[in-house]
């Protein structure tokens, strides 16, 4: 992973990102955040573009990256609704192809293939990834850290897992109970330790 | 009264191209003197209830800013390198521009800021150059910003004089203002309250901070910052004489065959193209689009561009440098609440030749990591990327991080600006902007000497562990200076001391492009204090008739 220079050569970086992530038709934008209230609301949560055997592939990589302990992962946060609806909106938008070397986001399918052949590989016989155990799975994807590919599902994943709950993943604020964040956006001093023995 | 409407095609005093910290304060100024102001912003009017506290939103989907998708630029860094796609200008489009958006700080220049030519000398390869106005001239609009708008802070040691203290009280000071001003004082350096337009109380119908947390690149929903979206702009459409026209994107200044602006052409919400006629034309629209749009008005008479005689429109791009070191500390700061800097030093803020390089700045203490940009950049160089030990470093280190921000100069280097690219063309077919930009080596140099200092506070504050990344030439600006230039000299200036270009009596142009120096890396408090000095002249001469 590249270290950003500054914080604003970070912030350019992820606008870099949003032209691969977010390139997204306003209609689109819309059907996606419907979709999602409605899944927040207690209905069901359904694909709308991957396939399950894909869902539970990737699903399974994002739980790799951020497992679940005591508190939530990336499974408990939902975030292969995040994946699933980012992906379809931008499947659907023309004339935006991969943009930086995280790779394109409908790379991820091929991706997710080729991880599998690798398993099938180790296994001599056929497999899917979501099947191996946890700890085949960790080291297959230690194979592949350094690709486009697994650097894309780590940028998917964390955004899944961190961004508002408006687009479909952080599913009950599960990625900010990992930070200790607490969304009430509401506060009045003391707000930390430090301060709070100046007050005193 | 309600606002004025204007019927498409009537003729106004004043067309203002952009609604933001300059645009916001000019047609309030104008219109309460009595003249017809028309706003064109090219985004959208939106209301304090409509922001959210949605990163995704905001700084990945580019709700609320130029995005690439829609209005592409291209970058190199020397005239010697390759031109690539890239953003390397960023600013916000809505009403209020960037005033809405961002973090807040609100320094003012110091006295020296305005002569450093003849206090330091020249510098080859620049345009480093003093500025035609004195901060004695200027210091009253400081004031009046201050107080038009609702600043919050104390003076400290190394402040510039002033004619009258900040209108509301330092906020409440945060633990990485705590232990920044700890570590300061070990240093024996002298810390601060941080000047914010935050209100830390009830002011001029406004409720003070709420302390959500959310302040760099989103809006107020509590209109406690100082936006013109909430000071400036209700008060100029109060007069009755002021219309703000979002969703307007001007592309081109007219001009008639005596060299007069006649008006402007813009793009309606629906794409659909208007000639809009007024006595005179402001420029604010920011050091990116301001010298695009005097670029993209060429003509016969002006064939190198509008108001170009001196062929400097676009030149001297200026970013400010901006170096972030990181600390992390034993006991939560939970830096997540509130505002985003309480505390800073000024005591590097003068060059000092003895350093060997131009340059001088500021440190501030701040918090940048939001929920979503804290996982994906905020952790130590050396930090698991994913799996549990990535898990366990976000867990750990969130409510415990702290950043100490380097604010430094940007020397008006000859090779940096913005022009037209001939091929590349934004979404309305407009020709787009590019950008050559590299750091001068003092300016490198000044965020280095910088760096290590910030790194000394927060060590001498007490973290377990502290870090800074390499600095490197940057690539990206947000700080848009220098791009039009103020200046007595016709032949080296773009704009005069009143704003006026030199070459076209009815056009002004008045933002951070009017910049002959970068300052210490907050520009806002200047641009705004030019802006209700500027809307004075302006207004002055269209009393006389001499506009």
């Amino acid at each position: 992973m590249t270290t950003p220079t500054s914080r604003r050569e970070f912030l350019s970086l992820a606008g870099t990102a949003s032209a691969v992530l977010l390139g997204l038709s306003p209609e689109a934008f819309e059907r996606a955040l419907t979709a999602t209230r409605m899944a927040q609301q207690g209905q069901s949560v359904t694909l709308e573009t991957l396939t399950p055997a894909q869902a539970a592939d990737l699903e399974a990589i994002a739980a790799q990256i951020i497992p679940t302990d005591d508190l939530p992962g990336a499974r408990e946060a939902r975030v292969i609704v995040f994946i699933d609806r980012v992906r379809g909106e931008l499947a659907a938008s023309v004339g935006f192809g991969p943009a930086d070397d995280a790779g394109g986001i409908d790379d991820i399918l091929v991706g997710i293939e080729d991880l599998n052949s690798r398993v099938v590989a180790r296994a001599g016989s056929p497999a899917r990834f979501a099947a191996l155990s946890s700890v085949e799975q960790h080291a297959l994807l230690e194979e592949i850290q350094e690709t486009p590919f697994f650097r894309q599902m780590r940028l998917l994943t964390i955004t899944g897992m961190f961004a508002h709950p408006n687009w479909g993943g952080n599913y009950e604020g599960a990625g900010w109970k990992v930070l200790g964040f607490e969304p009430r956006f509401f506060w009045q001093p003391p707000f930390g330790a430090y301060d709070a023995e100046v007050q005193r | 009264m309600s606002p004025r409407r204007f019927a498409q095609g009537e003729t106004v005093d004043f067309i203002i191209v952009g609604s933001g910290a300059a645009g916001g304060v000019i047609a309030k100024e104008l219109a309460e003197s009595g003249f017809t102001v028309l706003v064109l912003e090219q985004g959208p009017y939106l209301r304090a209830h409509e922001f959210e506290h949605d990163e995704y939103k905001y700084w990945f989907r580019s709700a609320l800013n130029n995005g690439p998708l829609e209005s592409p630029q291209k970058f190199r860094p020397t005239p010697r390198d390759e031109w690539r796609d890239q953003l390397a200008i960023g600013y916000h489009r809505l009403v209020g521009g960037g005033s809405v958006m961002f973090t807040s700080n609100y320094w003012r220049f110091k006295p020296s800021d305005f002569k450093e030519r003849t206090l330091l000398g020249s510098i080859e390869g620049t345009g480093f150059d003093d500025w035609p106005i004195t901060y004695e001239e200027l210091e009253p609009y400081y004031t009046k910003a201050e107080w038009e708008l609702g600043i919050s802070g104390e003076p400290g040691a190394f402040d510039p004089p002033r004619s009258r203290p900040y209108p509301t009280p330092p906020l409440p000071v945060k633990s990485s203002g705590v232990l920044f001003e700890r570590g300061a004082r070990a240093l024996g350096l002298t810390p601060q309250a941080a000047p914010m337009c935050i209100i830390s109380q009830p002011y001029d119908g406004r409720p003070a901070c709420q302390h959500c947390g959310y302040c760099s690149g989103f809006g107020c929903e509590h209109r406690a910052k100082s936006s013109t979206l909430f000071t400036t702009i209700p008060k100029a459409e109060a007069t009755g004489r002021c219309e703000i026209r979002s969703g307007s994107y001007v592309r081109k200044i007219e001009l008639s065959a005596s060299g007069r602006a006649t008006g402007v052409l813009y793009f309606d919400a629906a794409k659909m193209e208007h000639f809009q006629p007024a006595r005179a034309v402001i420029v604010c629209a920011n050091g990116g689009e301001t010298p695009r749009l005097l670029l993209n008005s060429k003509s016969n008479q002006f064939p190198d561009g509008l108001a170009n005689s001196s062929g400097l429109v676009g030149k001297y791009l200026m970013f400010n440098g901006n170096h972030s070191t990181t600390g992390v500390f034993e006991k939560p700061l939970n830096d997540w609440k509130s505002v985003m800097v309480t505390r800073m030093i000024w005591d590097y803020y003068d060059a000092d030749p003895g350093r060997g390089f131009y340059g001088g700045g500021g440190i501030d203490a701040r918090f940048w990591g939001y929920p979503l940009l804290f996982p994906l950049g905020g952790l130590a160089p050396d930090a698991p990327t994913w799996g549990q030990g990535f898990k366990d470093a976000l867990r750990h280190g969130y409510s415990r991080t702290m950043n100490a921000d380097c604010h430094t100069t940007s020397l008006p280097v000859a090779a940096n600006g913005v022009e037209l690219d001939p091929e590349l063309k934004d979404l309305w077919g407009v020709p787009a902007m590019r950008v050559t930009y590299r750091d001068h080596d003092d300016d490198l140099a000044m965020m280095e000497f910088l760096g290590r200092i910030a790194i000394e506070i927060l060590e001498a504050a007490g973290a377990e562990r502290a870090w800074r990344p390499e600095v490197q030439p940057q690539q990206f600006g947000v700080h848009l200076l220098g791009t039009c230039r103020m200046g007595n000299d016709a032949g080296t200036s773009v704009v005069d001391r009143y704003h006026r270009t030199h070459d076209v009596t009815n056009l002004f142009l008045c933002d951070g492009s009017s910049f002959v120096t970068s300052g210490r890396g907050q520009p806002t408090a200047t641009i705004q204090a030019l802006a209700f000095r500027a809307a004075d002249h302006i207004a002055r001469f269209a009393r006389r008739g001499e506009i």
